[in-house]
């Protein structure tokens, strides 16, 4: 295993020679061409670019938890609560739903005739992230004092509220005769995104979706970036490592968490409005814990506290579960003899990954440098080869 | 406290409001979380006796009686209900209090000791037609090897997932054990399919066996109580005067200590996990009799609320796990029978989120790392 690491540690440094020092960037352009053109390489709605556009909208969730659980280390067990708010900002304020009031700003013509709120759809993710962010931080009030795992247990408890307020929404009214949601039933008929010069997307076309998804994975790749080599990223970090210590330095506790928390729900919430507008329906069946564990498997399986192993992890699970699983593998247990199929256990596959992942590789596929360290008790030999080296490069 | 003994009077002064502020929060803390217990049965007491409530329907009209036997009726339910989750409650508390690990999975190993103690009835022949002795015997025997089943399973579950990663950050263990919850939910929707299955009312849970204050008590009831008594009994002598009971509390208070001591760590851990799993199991075949039906996701919401018992009682505490079992499953029956069952999962959180706020060392905790 160590031979393997030094082995891999060499070739990198013999690439570092042969490649001109501006390689990074340019894979990056290479990568951002291939992501702008990768519709016009399948059918305008085929199963393929289906796959990824959930992948893509589930990476963007990655990116939001990860800023969580990853770079502040507040594991959050209720990120599906985002999920929902986002999806009901779209089935609120770009539906029908709301019958007996008529609000129109933005929408498409076809929209502009019908009666509900009407919005256009970047004015509704704007709403989906005010208000995910909103809570974000008050789901993370009462989480300030705890640590750890009990953070977990109130997360989760939080999410399961949401959930089950998703759910007996329909019987809470709002006045007018509607009421707060429309449960399992479903706010249905939701307006798909619409922009001056593009129309109204269409399923039948899947283009435009992925390059609003991609554009929208783009701003939050490009936040977390930032935001990580910020101060208020370092302040994330040192409050994860140790509380205590970055309190006494005059890290403003309360301020920071609730930034982490309010950061990660916005982009959840983003993802959660296009989800909502790409399903054309707002269901509470979909709020369900399991999909907490998805996500958080994406940051776990991509490399806590990594940016680009968020990004890997989501895109990874995210044509798991709605590639591999349902097209490739699913007859796989009947090859066995086994009468099941393999979309049955889902959440299984998902939950045995991530117990190989924590006992076999637990700093994940793309580990942060800084995590990969303390998940493999390397810090001593960091220490010294710091010592060695002080000009390392920044993580 | 020292502090302000040492500090000069400007910093006192300061400290006067804060310190003024944390005497407010410990008041808060001690009464605010009773308080909330009480407002439920308190509200709902004085409710039946002022309005009454409508007790049946005779010859058309509606018979409203103005006294507690509702209340009676939701406190027996609750107490039965409670027995399960106290009885899962304990296994929690149990594996925190020596290493502090949130065991995720041990609401799915309840709901395999359910499913464990139904395919014993099968494999029995234990059907309605069975006579009563029959029953009995068939219902012991399947306690046994249901409990047998979770506790080997729960030991196994800590070796492969829990003893790699000591010493790990404690993100690690508890991530296995989402994953462990998750494998073992699957295992449970392979076995028994996806929607709830009704199983056999062996006993005929909802028969009335005796009326006292005008509180129908249910077999059901009388099943949960003889299994869990006792039960909790055995623990609880077995904690306090064996040696090997002497031994896990001296881990949870010190595990480096207590290895010092010359006490085996990993086999104390093993013990915790084992008995944890045991009670497990018998909680689930009390559920399967109880609520005549099983179902791959019933470990889910058991799970949260014994933690939720768990974490009332003080984590760590085995008679406040049996506190705070009792507590939930009162909360619960209340709030199934008057609220609505559907509102119930989120009342019994919305309880857990207040005493994380209020008093996250629980009613007769301690303060731990965690919750200080």
């Amino acid at each position: 295993m160590s031979e393997l690491r030094a082995l891999l540690g060499e070739w990198r440094a013999n690439a570092e020679k042969v490649l001109p020092p501006w390689w990074s960037k340019g894979l990056a352009v290479v990568l951002l061409v291939i992501g702008v053109i990768l519709p016009f390489l399948t059918g305008a709605s085929s199963g393929f670019l289906n796959g990824t556009i959930v992948a893509v909208a589930y990476a963007v969730m990655s990116l939001g938890l990860n800023v969580v659980v990853g770079m502040a280390g507040l594991l959050d067990l209720g990120y599906v609560a985002f999920y929902a708010l986002g999806a009901y900002c779209v089935g609120w304020l770009g539906s029908s739903f709301f019958f007996g009031v008529r609000v129109h700003a933005g929408a498409s013509p076809a929209a502009g005739r019908l009666i509900g709120i009407h919005l256009n759809f970047v004015l509704i993710l704007v709403a989906a992230v005010l208000v995910c962010a909103l809570a974000g931080m008050i789901i993370g009030l009462p989480t300030l004092r705890l640590r750890g795992d009990y953070i977990a247990i109130v997360t989760l408890a939080f999410g399961e509220i949401i959930g089950v307020l998703a759910i007996n929404g329909q019987s809470i009214g709002v006045g007018g005769g509607m009421t707060l949601t429309a449960g399992n039933l479903g706010i249905s008929a939701v307006d798909p995104p619409y922009f001056p010069g593009s129309g109204a997307f269409s399923l039948l076309d899947l283009r435009p979706w992925y390059w609003l998804i991609f554009g929208i994975l783009l701003i939050v790749l490009f936040v977390n970036l930032r935001v990580r080599d910020s101060r208020l990223g370092r302040a994330w970090v040192a409050l994860r490592e140790d509380e205590t210590a970055a309190v006494s330095m005059g890290i403003p506790l309360v301020k920071t968490k609730l930034l982490a928390y309010a950061t990660g729900a916005a982009f959840g919430g983003m993802a959660g409005a296009f989800f909502g507008a790409y399903y054309t329906e707002v269901n509470a069946g979909q709020f369900a814990f399991g999909f907490s564990i998805f996500i958080l498997a994406m940051v776990i399986v991509g490399g806590i506290g990594s940016v680009w192993g968020a990004l890997a992890g989501g895109l990874l699970l995210g044509y798991i579960n709605n590639y591999l699983i349902p097209d490739v593998f699913n007859n796989l247990p009947q090859a066995f003899g086994l009468h099941f199929q393999l979309t049955t256990v889902t959440y299984g596959i998902f939950g045995f990954l991530l117990v190989l992942v924590m006992i076999v590789r637990p700093q994940g596929l793309f580990p942060e440098r800084r995590r990969k360290l303390e998940m493999t008790g390397e810090v001593a030999a960091l220490d010294a080869e710091l010592g060695a080296e002080p000009e390392g490069p920044a993580a | 406290m020292n502090t302000t003994t040492i500090t000069p009077s400007p910093p006192a002064t300061a400290a006067r409001p804060a310190a003024a502020l944390a005497a407010l929060r410990r008041y808060v803390g001690r009464w605010g979380l009773i308080a909330a217990l009480l407002a439920l049965p308190v509200y709902y007491a004085v409710s039946d006796l002022a309005n009454g409530y409508q007790a049946g329907v005779l010859a058309g009209h509606p018979v409203i009686h103005h006294d507690l036997s509702r209340l009676g009726f939701n406190f027996a339910e609750g107490l039965s209900d409670g027995a399960i989750w106290a009885l899962i409650a304990i296994g929690y508390t149990l594996v925190y209090g020596i290493i502090e690990l949130i065991n995720f999975a041990h609401g799915d190993v309840f709901m395999i000791g359910s499913f464990t103690a139904v395919g014993m009835w099968s494999v029995l022949g234990l059907s309605l037609t069975t006579s009563v002795l029959g029953v009995v015997g068939g219902l012991i025997v399947s306690l046994i090897i249901a409990m047998l089943t979770t506790g080997i399973l729960n030991v196994l579950i800590e070796k492969v997932a829990y003893k790699p990663l000591r010493g790990a950050p404690k993100l690690a263990p508890l991530i296995t054990a989402i994953g462990f919850s998750f494998i073992l939910q699957n295992v449970g929707l392979l076995w028994r399919g996806g929607s709830p299955k009704s199983v056999t009312d062996l006993i005929g849970a909802q028969k009335v066996v005796t009326t006292i204050w005008g509180i129908p008590i249910q077999r059901g009831y009388l099943l949960a109580w003889v299994v869990t008594i006792p039960l909790v009994i055995a623990l609880t002598i077995f904690i306090t005067s064996t040696r090997a009971g002497k031994a896990m509390r001296a881990t949870a208070q010190d595990p480096e200590a207590a290895r010092l001591m010359g006490i085996n760590v990993n086999n104390t851990i093993s013990l915790a996990f084992l008995l944890g799993g045991l009670l497990a199991g018998a909680a689930g075949l009390i559920y399967a009799v109880y609520e005549t039906q099983v179902w791959y996701f019933q470990g889910f919401r058991a799970g949260l609320f014994a933690f939720t018992a768990a974490v009332m009682g003080g984590i760590g505490n085995v008679r406040g796990a049996v506190l705070g079992g009792l507590i939930i499953g009162i909360i619960q029956s209340l709030s199934d029978e008057r609220i609505g069952p559907q509102w119930t999962e989120a009342i019994v959180f919305a309880y857990l989120i207040g005493i994380m706020v209020l008093r996250p060392t629980g009613l007769l905790g301690e303060e731990t790392r965690e919750a200080g």
